[in-house]
């Protein structure tokens, strides 16, 4: 009577390159729907990172990743976030800068698509509340707020790369995107640069005074009107 | 928990949201993948919040990994447990089969051998999961290509004791029966002549597609892409004369086509279940009241 396979030969021969000499002929079915599997769920998650390299180049670069970084766990919404790091060292990508800010974008939309619900605060909800309070008061980020920051338009970038119509892309300018879904829609918007540092600062949590500081008293009603527009507060404490 | 009705359900795509919102269509239940629902909040839990409100919803796992060698991952069978509590579905499936080894999930459905220690090993497991979830489970028979070395009794004696040793009950799908059997060489309808029908909590049906392996040998794949072939739909047939109506699923995953495709598959089965004679459909009543 053979023995069974141990499952360790099994999996070791799944993620193995491409090549001959499988622990069982038909296991490249197996294998096949492994990594096949894996990289259909990264071009779902990806679509704009697929369109700027091609779907050939993209297949093979996605494979290299599942290889390298196969999913820890079966709960795929949280696999793949990795990818963005990946590209930045991979060589063949170097001919797309932009490209793992683009997959950045893509994850942090993937993020906030499953983040927690939460009501976003609306501007009046804070103005209602008593000035004296209002520097020492903590606004706490939407579970869904991401900002990915890049030397490059990402947002635009991303934007041309997805079918949504919008002013041509400057090359030359360097953006932060802002992520966001108040409801149900997933929204990208672009910040003004002069935002940036008071955007990471409320990612965080940060109090009406650390942000006026952060964004300049000047400038922080424009920043709020931003914040409160794009539903990037779940509440204030 | 409430059983699923003896009538066609269909997997629940978030692409066919927007017709199903629109008028709710007649269908026996909705089925989905367990891990899809992971997430903290956001659309995916809004739209089966919703469903639920309406439709019956069985609930399928792809990755305890029952049959690892490993135990069930806490973790995740607390999450499962979590989205259970949360969703109350009227049933939980999975595979026979193993997904994770040290730390990797493969995102496949993999095979084992048939032997005593793998039962023992499986029904530990499946003890555990029922355990932790409070609830009995369905155990869906899966696809096979590899003959694996090392079996010792058949894939319908090791579900029988399986679903004996522990309580659970099984998931057929006679998909699977017909990919494996074309695969490996043997009768499908054999096959089920050998299942303890009586166990089987709910059927599957799907399309698969048709390959050659590496020797140019002609491979059936799982691969839920295209209408059930007339082939299964025969061994569907043979198999509710014999079993009574069940709860049947269409499982569509891949190339998906619009909501009225699915929807027309599900109500071929229908038009199946209601052909049936009295007596099977009595029969089969009785035991899932």
């Amino acid at each position: 009577m053979p023995e069974p396979i141990p499952q360790a030969a099994l999996a070791a021969a799944l993620l193995a390159p491409p090549g001959p000499g499988p622990a069982h002929p038909r296991l490249a079915i197996h294998r096949n729907n492994v990594v096949g599997g894996l990289v259909a769920a990264l071009g779902e998650v990806y679509p704009a990172v697929r369109r700027l390299v091609g779907e050939a180049f993209f297949r093979a670069m996605a494979a290299d990743f599942v290889r390298a970084h196969p999913p820890e766990g079966p709960v795929l919404i949280a696999w793949g976030g990795a990818l963005a790091d990946w590209i930045a060292a991979f060589p063949p990508a170097g001919r797309v800068p932009y490209l793992a800010d683009v997959a950045r974008l893509e994850w942090a939309r993937a993020e906030a698509y499953n983040a927690a619900d939460a009501a976003p605060m609306t501007g009046a909800a804070l103005a209602a509340r008593a000035a004296a309070d209002l520097p020492a008061t903590r606004l706490m980020p939407h579970p869904a707020l991401r900002l990915v920051h890049s030397r490059y338009p990402v947002a635009s970038l991303w934007a041309e790369l997805t079918g949504r119509p919008g002013a041509p892309v400057d090359m030359a300018r360097a953006e932060t995107a802002v992520v966001a879904r108040p409801f149900d829609e997933v929204l990208v918007a672009v910040a003004d640069p002069a935002h940036a540092a008071a955007l990471g600062m409320l990612a965080r949590g940060a109090t009406l005074a650390e942000l006026t500081e952060a964004a300049g008293p000047d400038r922080l009603a424009e920043f709020l009107r931003f914040v409160f527009d794009h539903g990037l507060v779940a509440g204030a404490g | 928990m409430t059983a699923l009705p003896c009538r066609a359900g269909i997997g629940f795509k978030h692409a066919h949201w927007p017709a199903i919102a629109a008028d709710w269509p007649d269908i026996g239940f909705f089925e989905v993948h367990a891990e899809n629902y992971m997430g903290a909040g956001g659309p995916p839990r809004r739209m089966l919040a919703a469903l639920a409100e309406r439709y019956p919803v069985s609930l399928h796992g792809v990755g305890l990994s029952i049959g690892g060698e490993a135990r069930p991952d806490r973790d995740h069978l607390a999450r499962l447990r979590a989205l259970i509590d949360w969703l109350r579905p009227a049933r939980f499936s999975e595979h026979l089969a193993w997904s994770t080894h040290e730390g990797i999930y493969f995102n496949d459905l993999l095979p084992l051998p048939y032997d005593a220690a793998t039962l023992e090993r499986v029904a530990r497991h499946v003890d555990e999961v029922q355990e932790a979830l409070g609830l009995a489970i369905l155990i869906e028979n899966p696809s096979r290509y590899l003959d694996l070395p090392g079996s010792t009794m058949e894939e319908t004696d090791f579900l029988a004791e399986l679903a004996r040793r522990t309580g659970c009950g099984l998931l057929l799908d006679i998909n699977n029966v017909h990919v494996s059997a074309c695969n490996l060489g043997y009768s499908a309808a054999g096959y089920l002549d050998r299942f303890p029908l009586g166990q089987v909590g709910e059927i599957h049906l799907a399309g698969h597609a048709v390959q050659l392996d590496a020797e140019g040998s002609r491979v059936l794949i799982d691969a839920h892409d295209r209408p059930v072939d007339a082939a299964v739909w025969e061994l569907y047939r043979r198999t509710v004369r014999r079993s009574g109506p069940l709860p049947t699923l269409i499982e569509w995953d891949n190339d998906l086509p619009g909501l009225d495709v699915l929807l027309a598959e599900a109500a071929a089965v229908e038009s199946i279940l209601a052909q049936l004679p009295r007596a099977a459909r009595a029969g089969s009543e009785a035991a899932h009241a």
